[in-house]
């Protein structure tokens, strides 16, 4: 333990209104803590630079699983086991639910929550792959009120996004029209399990005679954060499953991405390997069957 | 007492608690030092090992994670709690039968991962086994004999079962 | 009592004996530990890999007077780690020779501000050339130690190599490296230390070998061996890990203890553990080989070189076990094999489950394939034709005296693995399919105790007492830590003697207490120390009818009153044995010559891989451990020792990768490190011949090393089969086959499309 607990202060208002406005009356001052797995890794380590810390841990408003007509809405504070053993999740988000399983272990699972998770925004993160490809909102909340951004905006650059400092995370919005879509989702880390991702992709796609009329591509550890790989998308949209579509997306995906060497893998192998992801995600998308 | 502190109460292992700690200790040094609870052991500090794994109101957590301000009203069960009186739980039990247990430093994060599984679906497959104590690295055995112990587990616990429900 | 005969207690699966402790949360690790009035304490460590220390600055802003400080001038005796050479000095004194090397040692009652002054002490250097690699310090342009950066070096010759070349039909050559491997014991080291003037000092930690920390205790205190005590608490795993370190961690402790006046704790937490303790010894092993139209060798020439790091530490003792198994289990006319361990400026390399073994075992295994595929013959009937036999020698000329089965071995381990068909299988689908798919194997043997002379020179004392209330004691060094020792030592003199196992404890491992059954190393217990220990319990029966009026046969009551009796005439009631060497053992270590070792375990591998041509990672989905380890005393924790050493090993092949960054481990977290999880063993199916060794306690040889040598040649065999292509180094990652694959035109890669 090379941090000092007497150094920092944690308050739990219990609350979601309470910790808007100790974020409102003094902007910056507090840094959120919802399961803690990311943060009491950085205290355990003697760098948690925050001081001043507010605990979403408990808070009922913000852990949620809710049906709407046109959409699922998770709450930011939701944990991964949540959304593994949810029913509605794991019928109709099944990448969501998959990543769940896949991040960390079950103890980890049942503190880690989904906002944590993106708020955090390593560029592995688990959960981004699955969001990217399923379209998702994100729903903001502060004193002010709240508002809406597509996933696919939020991060701005490593560990940055487009939070204000008085808001939270609050809900993520899944849209509930995938149900003919195709999905696959693969997470290469260096073991099965307790794995941080050495990459990760996500597709969605609607395919209609051979056609591919619709497709989102998310990915993980291939740039500074989780993002859809767009000119990929591009260069499929519309054509048709043929070999020439599946080289061309392959040479496409291979200059979009702009991975870095690290103690865990390298540049070159992470780029190979998300275009063999691709394409395995490709070649699904042609044969009988639904998702991978 | 530090009045800047707040005033925490657990429940750990059925007995009540209540401590003026400093909210970011986590809830791992608390047992430990505080409590005196050495059962349940720091292999990492940083949530990867699970030999600190203990379970909070029902669900598996790894102890080093959790700012004990978190803890506040919670229920904790340790390895303490495990064996009632004298009596063996059936886990540690099997673990000793069928060698689950090698240096032992792992065994009671391993031990709660265990009970904590079975807890949620008394009859796992072998790869819900490998799934659910995934999150606790033991560097001795190979996890074959605990895979093998919590099998044997489930067995007698079905058979308990079977004389309970013959009675 | 001869070794075959009918068992009560060996031979069955006894309970471990302190496993209900283990199992309540109640046995006590180093860290449970509480002393009244303790400190704790921590280390300042060097931040580059060598130079020259200028100055030690203790920032003024601190207020030093609450603290207890350590430097090199505070060591009362001699400032040098005792093991093989004392060259590694306990505290840095005036240069560094490695990243996180201990430079000055703190106590203070509070971690927090411990930490504080951790970061206020400044080093400044005058920073030095260092070498990283085998290769850097063999260019020998920079000199890091001694006078060549050599360490020790062996020349093992059996026959004439030289004229062996030009008649030979086949000469195959190949290099094979193994990365350095942590043991990731998941309790990190830590001690207790208590210190005064009358009594001297007092350790108590996580440890292997409490004589090796008592033997540099003395040194450093320069105290008398009575005035120092040693005593291993409750240990959460070691592997080799707590052979050595142990003495510099206990020393620390010591000081500070000495420094403070008062009991002073220092635990290392997992970082600072990974980055400044010992891993497994690096190596580079060449073989050429000479080798007949029929596949029988010739000629084997191998040249061995490790990495031993900045201090000699063990390097020596680990180069001889390397050397000594680097011709693997054949018989061959002629041998010669070259060795040498080399200095580098990183922590030093030190004891690691196999010792030296895995590494040389991986090269020759991997080694044989190789040879297979050049002279176009099954790598299985290769191995075959040329297993040593009984009455065959080895490289050094030892005769097989013992029964060797190796052929035995292997048709098992070919009939459960099913191996043929399943190579045949995978031969047929893995066109088809993007995972390919393989079998692959590994055959070897491990010595048991230590090496040549090693076990004479321990000149080991051990054995059994009974204490008043009624217990038998067994008074040995050797210490638990997972392996067993405990349950198996009360299983022999519980045999040996006549009693039950519940009437057998384990005297404390204390210096004070117990005698120098030597260090808990090198599977020597079961063998060795088992042997005394079964000795001791059969001379003190035959003391207590000699003296006691014991009868034949007798009760527990019986035994126990003939102990009174023969306490109240004559004393306590102990029986020591000292180590007898069994007879034709001859080892001149001039010539590095003879019987290397008093008995051999013997195994086969066979690993099923699937590696995936996707994301070129690989799978290893089935494992076969076929053994003969003598005697098995207790078969679950046998068996629990071959499966721990296969994941272990299998770690070592596959994930587990030391990422260096200018002589620092830059992946020092288990984040980064990675270990096989409860999801990435393999089922490991464990199969075992007895032949009952004479000279080992009631015929055991050694088993807790064995397994680890096996997994990494075995995997990358079956790697081979799958992809065709041949790897020679671990560990080996994906990005590593990556690399290979995408080159090697003999499989379709989907990289390529
Ligand atoms: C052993 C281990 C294994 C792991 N494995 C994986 C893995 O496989 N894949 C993976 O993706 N991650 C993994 N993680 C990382 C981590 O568990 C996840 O990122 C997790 O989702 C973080 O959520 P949390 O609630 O614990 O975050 P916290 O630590 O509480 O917070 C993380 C960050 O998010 C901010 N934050 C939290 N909630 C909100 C909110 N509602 N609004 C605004 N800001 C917020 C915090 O201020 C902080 O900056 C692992 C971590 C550990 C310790
Ligand atoms: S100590 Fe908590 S997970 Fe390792
Ligand atoms: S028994 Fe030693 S780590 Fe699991």
């Amino acid at each position: 333990m090379r941090g000092n607990p007497e150094a920092h202060e944690l308050v739990a208002p219990g609350t979601l209104s309470g910790v808007l406005s100790m974020l409102a009356n003094e902007p910056g001052k507090w840094t959120p803590i919802a399961g803690g797995t990311e943060l009491m890794v950085a205290h355990a380590a003697g760098r948690l630079s925050a001081r001043c810390l507010v605990s979403l841990w408990g808070i009922r408003d913000m852990r949620f699983i809710r049906a709407e007509p046109d959409s699922i809405a998770v709450g930011a504070g939701s944990t991964f086991s949540d959304l593994r053993n949810h029913q509605a999740i794991s019928a109709e988000f099944p990448l969501l639910a998959k990543a769940a399983s896949w991040i960390g272990s079950v103890a980890n699972q049942s503190r880690a929550t989904l906002g944590g998770n993106l708020a955090n925004g390593s560029p592995a993160a688990d959960s981004s792959p699955a969001l990217l490809a399923y379209d998702a909102q994100l729903e903001l909340i502060s004193a002010r009120g709240t508002r809406r951004v597509p996933y696919a905006e939020f991060h701005t650059g490593y560990k940055h996004n487009v939070m204000a400092a008085d808001e939270l995370l609050y809900a993520v919005h899944l849209p509930r029209r995938f149900g003919q879509h195709r999905q696959y989702l693969r997470k290469v880390g260096t073991r099965r399990a307790m794995a941080i991702s050495k990459v990760a992709l996500a597709g969605c796609a609607l395919v209609e005679q051979g056609t591919v009329r619709e497709i989102r591509i998310g990915a993980a550890s291939i740039a500074a954060y989780p993002t859809r790989l767009y000119r990929t998308e591009d260069s499929i949209s519309g054509q048709v499953l043929a070999p020439e579509t599946l080289r061309a997306a392959r040479v496409s995906a291979l200059s979009e991405v702009q991975p870095i060497d690290d103690i865990r893998s390298t540049a070159e192998y992470r780029r190979i390997v998300i275009a063999n992801l691709l394409e395995e995600f490709l070649r699904s998308l042609t044969g009988a069957g639904g998702q991978q | 007492m530090n009045p800047s502190w707040p005033s925490i109460n657990l429940r750990v292992n059925g007995e009540h608690h209540s401590l003026n700690l400093p909210p970011m200790k986590r809830l791992l040094d608390v047992l430990r030092e505080d409590l005196h609870l050495t059962g349940t052991k720091e292999g990492c500090g940083e949530g990867e090992c699970g030999s600190c794994s203990v379970r909070m109101d029902g669900e598996l957590v790894n102890s080093c994670m959790v700012p004990v301000l978190q803890a506040q009203d919670a229920c904790v069960e340790t390895v303490e709690g495990l064996a009632c009186d004298a009596e063996l739980h059936p886990l540690q039990k099997a673990f000793l039968e069928f060698g689950g247990a090698q240096c032992g430093i792992c065994t009671p994060g391993m031990l709660m991962a265990a009970s904590h599984l079975l807890a949620h679906n008394p009859t796992p497959n072998i790869a819900e086994i490998r799934d659910g104590l995934a999150g606790n690295l033991c560097r001795c055995t190979g996890f074959i004999r605990i895979f093998d112990s919590v099998i044997a587990t489930i067995a007698s616990n079905a058979k308990s079962q079977q004389e309970r429900n013959a009675r | 009592m001869s070794t075959s005969a009918k068992t009560r207690i060996v031979g069955s699966s006894v309970p471990r004996k302190e496993g209900v402790d283990k199992l309540m949360g109640r046995a006590r690790y180093v860290d449970d530990i509480e002393r009244d009035g303790m400190w704790h304490g921590a280390t300042v460590r060097s931040s580059i890999p060598r130079g020259i220390i200028r100055s030690i600055e203790f920032d003024p802003r601190i207020d030093w007077g609450e603290f207890a400080v350590v430097t090199a001038a505070d060591v009362p005796g001699e400032n040098h780690i005792q093991l093989i050479f004392a060259d590694q000095p306990c505290l840095a004194d005036g240069q560094v020779n490695h990243c996180e090397e201990a430079i000055a040692l703190l106590a203070h009652p509070n971690k927090q501000k411990l930490r504080e002054a951790v970061a206020a002490v400044r080093i400044d250097y005058e920073p030095l050339p260092a070498v990283f690699t085998i290769e850097e310090s063999e260019r020998q342009d920079v000199i890091v130690w001694g006078e060549d950066n050599i360490f020790k070096s062996f020349l093992l010759e059996k026959g004439n190599v030289d004229q062996a070349w030009t008649g030979a039909a086949h000469v195959i050559e190949g290099e094979y490296r193994t990365g350095a491997q942590e043991h990731l014991y998941i309790e990190n080291n830590g001690m207790i230390a208590e210190y005064n003037s009358a009594h001297g000092v007092t350790v108590w930690g996580s440890l292997q070998c409490p004589y090796y920390v008592h033997k540099s205790l003395m040194a450093v205190f320069g105290l008398p061996e009575e005035k120092v005590r040693v005593i291993q608490t409750e240990t959460g795993g070691a592997f080799g890990g707590k052979e050595d370190f142990p003495s510099v961690l206990g020393s620390h402790a010591a000081l500070l203890a000495m420094k403070a006046g008062r009991p002073v704790k220092m635990i290392y937490d997992r970082m600072e553990d990974l980055a400044a303790t010992p891993k497994r010894h690096p190596s580079r092993i060449r073989h050429r080989t000479a080798v007949d139209a029929n596949g029988m060798l010739l000629a084997m020439d191998i040249e061995v070189a490790t990495d031993g790091g900045a201090y000699s530490t063990l390097s020596s003792t680990v180069l001889s076990r390397a050397t000594l198994h680097s011709p693997g289990p054949y018989v061959c006319p002629n041998v010669r094999v070259r060795s040498r361990a080399w200095a580098t400026n990183t922590v030093p390399y030190g004891a690691f489950r196999g010792f030296g073994a895995p590494q040389a075992i991986f090269a020759i295994e991997r080694h044989m394939d190789e040879i297979a595929a050049g002279i176009g013959m099954d790598p299985i009937e290769l191995r075959r034709r040329n297993f040593l036999q009984d009455g065959t020698t080895t490289a050094t000329e030892q005769v097989m005296r013992e029964h060797v089965i190796m052929d035995k071995l292997l048709d098992r381990a070919l009939t459960e693995s099913n191996y043929y068909a399943r190579k045949t299988q995978f031969a047929q689908e893995n066109p088809a399919s993007a995972i390919k798919r393989g079998i692959g194997i590994a055959a070897f043997f491990h010595g048991s105790g230590f090496t040549g002379s090693g076990e004479r020179n321990l000149n080991s004392l051990a054995g059994v007492d009974v204490t008043s209330e009624g217990k038998v004691r067994v008074l040995v060094s050797s210490t638990e830590f997972g392996q067993g020792t405990n349950t198996i030592l009360t299983q022999i003199a519980s045999e040996a003697i006549g009693l039950d196992i519940g009437d057998v404890v384990m005297a404390l491992p204390d210096t004070g207490i117990v005698p120098n059954s030597g260090p808990t190393v090198a599977s020597r217990t079961s063998m060795v120390v088992g042997k005394l220990i079964q000795r001791a319990g059969t001379q003190l029966v035959s003391m207590l009818h000699d003296k006691a009026g014991l009868e034949e046969s007798f009760t527990r009551a019986e035994f126990f009153a003939a102990c009174e009796r023969y306490r109240a005439k004559l004393g306590d009631v102990v029986s020591l044995c000292r180590y007898e060497p069994p007879p034709n053992i001859f080892w001149d270590d001039q010539k590095y010559r003879g019987e290397a070792y008093p008995a051999y375990a013997w195994s086969i591998h066979v690993a099923q891989v699937a590696v995936d041509t996707i994301t070129y990672s690989t799978e290893v989905e089935d494992f076969w451990a076929v053994q003969e380890v003598g005697r098995v005393l207790n078969p679950v924790l046998a068996g629990g020792q071959i499966e721990g050493g296969v994941a272990q090993g299998i770690g070592y092949a596959l994930y587990e990768k030391v990422v260096w960054q200018n002589g620092r481990m830059a992946n020092n977290q288990m984040t980064n490190y990675i270990m096989p999880t409860a999801e990435d063993v393999p089922p490991i199916h464990v199969l075992f011949e007895e032949i009952p060794f004479m000279h080992g306690g009631f015929g055991a040889k050694g088993i807790g090393e064995l397994p680890h040598d096996g997994p990494a040649p075995a995997i990358l065999n079956a790697i081979k089969d799958a992809t065709g292509v041949s790897f020679c180094s671990i560990p080996l990652m994906p990005e590593d086959i990556l690399a290979k694959l995408v080159v090697a035109s003999s499989i379709e890669v989907a990289a390529t499309v």
